[in-house]
């Protein structure tokens, strides 16, 4: 069975694309809103947006939703072929076009089964009940004496069966039926949701032969490297085209067009190398000698603004959430304790860079990218070109990576410009250099927290600020405070059974791109408040754990919409997916219990945990470490998930072990500094990474729950930096406030 | 003219002496299995053999790869069924995958080298392969499951 993504193939755009035969026929070749196997096998016959079935008895079931690592090209085929009843192996998963019919394809926010699980069965089942019905009607039989199983449908009365292969074409004329009218498994008979199924483009990976956005190839297709502005805005007086096109290889040059404000998702200003391949571009850029006009954002200094926010920080800010007085509290309370932490700007830094191939040709534009985005890189991509949506055609490669750098399209437009440019396919490679300096970066942060407590230890007030730059003021330019949608990661949602409560924000607006990073802003909310917890019980005496179970308070269900906060819940709703103590309470129970956290530890060891809900899905942290010399090792990192119900409990327990690493990392390493608004950082050397040696051993203990499934790829992440910082705190009696843990240790 | 052999397949190609061997193969002999990370051999990525050795191709001059045998993912074995690739699926090890085909070339190499390396064997010698995704526990697991050592066999079963 042949699993390789079926739309990027260089085999696939020979035939579909003329390219081999020296000639383009785009649009016409691959239609818009036409599923892409209509090309791929005449013989495929289309059932749904989703099934297709051919007549050798294969399935092909399309994965709308972009693959970056968290299994969703298996997951989204095991839940419709179990609806559909087909047999896993002869299963084909066909990558998706930007397509609105399939609906969002933006692949963040850990929402491809939480959004579409439903969808996904009725799709599975919808094409089930047309196959069953077309095998009733050539059987003269009723319907409800058939039925679907390992791609046959079988009649119950007789040994008869026939394969969906026989029958689809008969199936395909029958009228689709509701969704009212479908029926489901449940869960007892479920083949393939829930089971561990292993990766279908492993064998690829690990031969190969994978096609990332990096690895297409076409004739004729010449390759791009961009010299962007260091500092955001910065523009372009002069370069030595010249010297650029002296360069072996190298075919031309070509200045970007001014970046507009505010800057949203068009690209860089700078200049672009387009050579024959990879590495004349790179040198070509080394010797273009731009002059830049630098710009308001050159006078941004990151470490300036940390303590600029942290200035403004301990003062009332707005406040966006209330209950109680939480300011008359803390005056008459018998102790308080205040801390304040901070957070640097951050970088996804994905192993592969971003990348993108363009063909213009005839006014229509044909794009391979690793992006998590395809319909926002058709709208960005026709919008740039000044041609319609319909004309831009996006293929989804595998992504080396996403963690939310590839659902910005700034490097598909790139491509698009210059394919247009030069009337060639032309790719545009990132370099290392360019995806650390010239990211869209997670937001510089600083937090204030402060809690009065009463004569018997218990929390009376508890008070919270933030302040950074918001993803908002990537899109506007002049928003300069946090907004509702990042306030409810982690912030405004706080779950404690406190009287007296105050949430505040402050200013602070952006100098360079700020974007998503895997779990966004709760990255500084959940290390500030698990950090404060955890100074909360040293105050009072008590075990971190008991002051969780203080604050978390009796079991119950959390509304923290107030008329000033209007809180998003990750876009679902509180019905289905409510903020439910009972469950926080119990991820943060179950680790300890597995753990061991609660146990005694050697000299200089120490045990750190940490809870936290985002993405509708609750996870709890424990961290063990050893503090010597004043050096840090992580001995060992446990975690509790509860994500509802879970399609496949491997790839849950790989995204928890990443997740984790990816909280690891930045909590340890984490840093980009920004002087004269240029980032400083400028690749692994510099901006590190967790390595093997660092990584500690990792357990993974998953909640069976029949709840409706969470998100998956993010909650891992947010618990780890306060469990790690706690259990230094523990082991060493050293508080650190201010993340990356290297600024004040050896790791 | 630089003649060199990737994968038992005699080459001759037209490049830039300083040209780095991963960009001859990726973009002159389309062989795309060897990825770009970094360019400065910090990432691992781009990890291939040269007459054996594990080399990281993002900075090695096309010159000095002259009269050598390459060896790239694509020519590790025939239909993946290398003991490293296949422990690779068993234990699902990649999430996106990208840097895994530096990873099992460097774990290939170590083995050749060190049949049964210990935990911290097995740290300093893929030190230099980055996994952002966060696989390295299950790394480890599938390097140690196809490693020889009598007192490394009981632990395969722990970690299976």
């Amino acid at each position: 069975m042949n699993h390789k993504i079926e739309n990027v193939s260089r085999r696939h755009f020979l035939k579909v694309s003329g390219i081999g035969a020296g000639s383009f026929v785009l649009g016409s070749a691959l239609p818009i809103a036409k599923p892409v196997w209509a090309e791929q096998s005449k013989l495929a016959v289309e059932l749904n947006l989703f099934v297709s079935i051919n007549t050798d008895n294969s399935v092909n079931i399309v994965c709308h939703r972009s693959e970056m690592g968290q299994g969703v090209r298996t997951s989204i085929p095991q839940v419709v072929a179990d609806e559909l009843c087909a047999k896993w192996d002869l299963v084909s998963v066909v990558q998706g076009l930007a397509n609105a019919e399939y609906g969002s394809q933006n692949t963040d926010g850990s929402r491809s089964i939480r959004r579409f699980y439903t969808t996904l069965r009725q799709m599975g089942a919808a094409a089930r009940a047309m196959l069953e019905q077309a095998a009733a009607d050539l059987w003269k039989v009723d319907v409800s004496s058939v039925y679907a199983d390992e791609s046959y449908i079988h009649h119950k009365n007789s040994n008869r069966k026939v394969s969906f292969g026989y029958i689809a074409e008969a199936a395909s004329k029958l009228t689709p039926p509701t969704n009212e009218e479908l029926t489901f498994k449940s869960k007892k008979d479920f083949k393939l949701i829930g089971k561990p199924i292993t990766g279908i483009d492993l064998p690829n990976i690990v031969t190969g032969n994978a096609d990332f956005g990096q690895d297409i190839k076409m004739d004729s297709m010449l390759y791009a490297s961009i010299e962007r502005s260091k500092v955001l805005g910065a523009k372009v007086k002069s370069f030595n085209a010249d010297a650029a096109k002296s360069v072996n290889g190298v075919v031309a040059t070509f200045k970007m067009p001014d970046q507009p404000t505010p800057v949203v998702f068009h690209p860089m200003n700078g200049v672009a190398v387009i050579a024959t391949n990879t590495w004349s571009a790179m040198q070509g850029r080394k010797v273009l000698d731009i002059e830049w006009e630098l710009g308001a954002n050159a006078e941004h200094n990151s470490a300036d603004y940390v303590t600029e926010l942290k200035s403004r920080i301990v003062n009332k800010g707005k406040e966006i959430r209330a209950e109680g007085d939480a300011y008359a509290d803390l005056e008459k309370a018998k102790q308080t304790h205040s801390a304040t932490y901070s957070i640097p700007y951050l970088i996804h830094a994905p192993m592969e860079p971003p990348a993108a191939t363009a063909v213009f040709k005839d006014g229509k534009c044909e794009i391979w990218a690793c992006t998590q985005t395809p319909q926002s890189t058709q709208a960005n991509v026709a919008r740039a070109l000044g041609i319609e949506a319909d004309d831009v055609i996006v293929n989804v490669t595998l992504l080396g990576g996403g963690f939310g750098r590839k659902s910005k399209p700034d490097f598909s437009v790139e491509a698009a410009i210059l394919a247009k440019e030069m009337q060639r396919p032309v790719k545009v490679v990132w370099s290392r250099e360019d995806d650390i300096q010239q990211g869209f970066y997670h937001a510089v942060s600083v937090q204030h927290f402060a809690a009065g407590m009463d004569e018997n230890n218990l929390v009376s007030s508890w008070l919270q600020r933030t302040a950074f730059p918001s993803i908002s003021w990537t899109f506007t330019g002049t928003v300069d405070e946090p907004q509702v949608g990042e306030l409810s990661l982690g912030f405004g949602d706080v779950p404690f059974n406190i009287k007296n409560l105050s949430c505040e924000t402050h200013k602070a607006t952006g100098h360079i791109r700020i974007g998503w990073m895997r779990s966004v802003s709760n990255i500084q909310h959940a290390f500030a408040q698990g950090s404060f917890v955890d100074e909360l019980a040293a105050k009072a005496n008590i075990s971190t754990y008991q002051m969780w179970q203080q604050l978390l308070g009796e079991n119950r269900l959390v509304n923290p919409k107030t008329e000033s906060f209007d809180y998003q819940n990750y876009g679902e709703s509180l019905d289905v997916f409510p903020i439910d103590i009972k469950r926080l309470k119990h991820v943060l129970n179950d680790v300890i219990e597995k753990s061991g956290a609660d146990g005694e530890t050697s000299a200089n060891e120490g045990w750190g945990i940490s809870v936290h809900r985002s993405f509708v899905t609750y996870c709890a942290v424990a961290t063990k470490v050893k503090v010597e010399e004043n050096k840090v090792t992580v001995l060992e990192m446990h975690s509790s998930i509860d994500a509802g119900t879970i399609v496949n409990p491997d790839r849950v327990r790989s995204q928890q072990e990443g997740s984790m690493i990816f909280g690891l990392s930045l909590a340890l390493l984490g840093e980009i500094s920004v002087k004269d608004g240029a980032v400083e950082q400028s690749n692994y050397h510099d901006y590190q990474v967790l390595r093997m040696s660092q990584c500690p051993k990792i357990e993974t203990y998953i909640v069976e729950s029949d709840a409706p499934p969470g998100g998956v790829g993010e909650p891992g992440t947010p618990p780890v930096a306060a469990s790690l910082a706690n259990a230094i705190f523990h082991a060493s009696g050293k508080r650190i406030r201010d993340l990356p843990i290297k600024n004040h240790m050896s790791v | 003219m630089i003649d060199f052999s990737v994968n038992g397949k005699q080459h001759q190609v037209d490049a830039e002496p300083m040209m780095p061997l991963l960009w001859v193969l990726r973009d002159m002999l389309g062989l795309t299995g060897s990825k770009y990370g970094c360019g400065m051999a910090q990432c691992g990525a781009c990890t291939v053999h040269i007459d054996g050795q594990p080399v990281r191709a993002c900075v090695m001059p096309i010159s000095a790869v002259a009269g050598k045998k390459v060896t790239t993912i694509e020519g590790l074995s025939k239909d993946g069924n290398h003991p490293i690739q296949k422990a690779w699926i068993e234990h699902n090890v990649p999430q996106c995958g990208y840097c895994q085909s530096g990873q099992i070339m460097s774990a290939v190499a170590l083995l050749e080298q060190n049949a049964s390396p210990s935990d911290e064997d097995i740290d300093n010698y893929m030190q230099g392969n980055i996994c952002r995704c966060g696989t390295y526990t299950r790394i480890k697991a599938a390097i140690k499951s196809v490693s020889s050592g009598p007192d490394l066999a009981k632990n395969v079963g722990d970690d299976a």
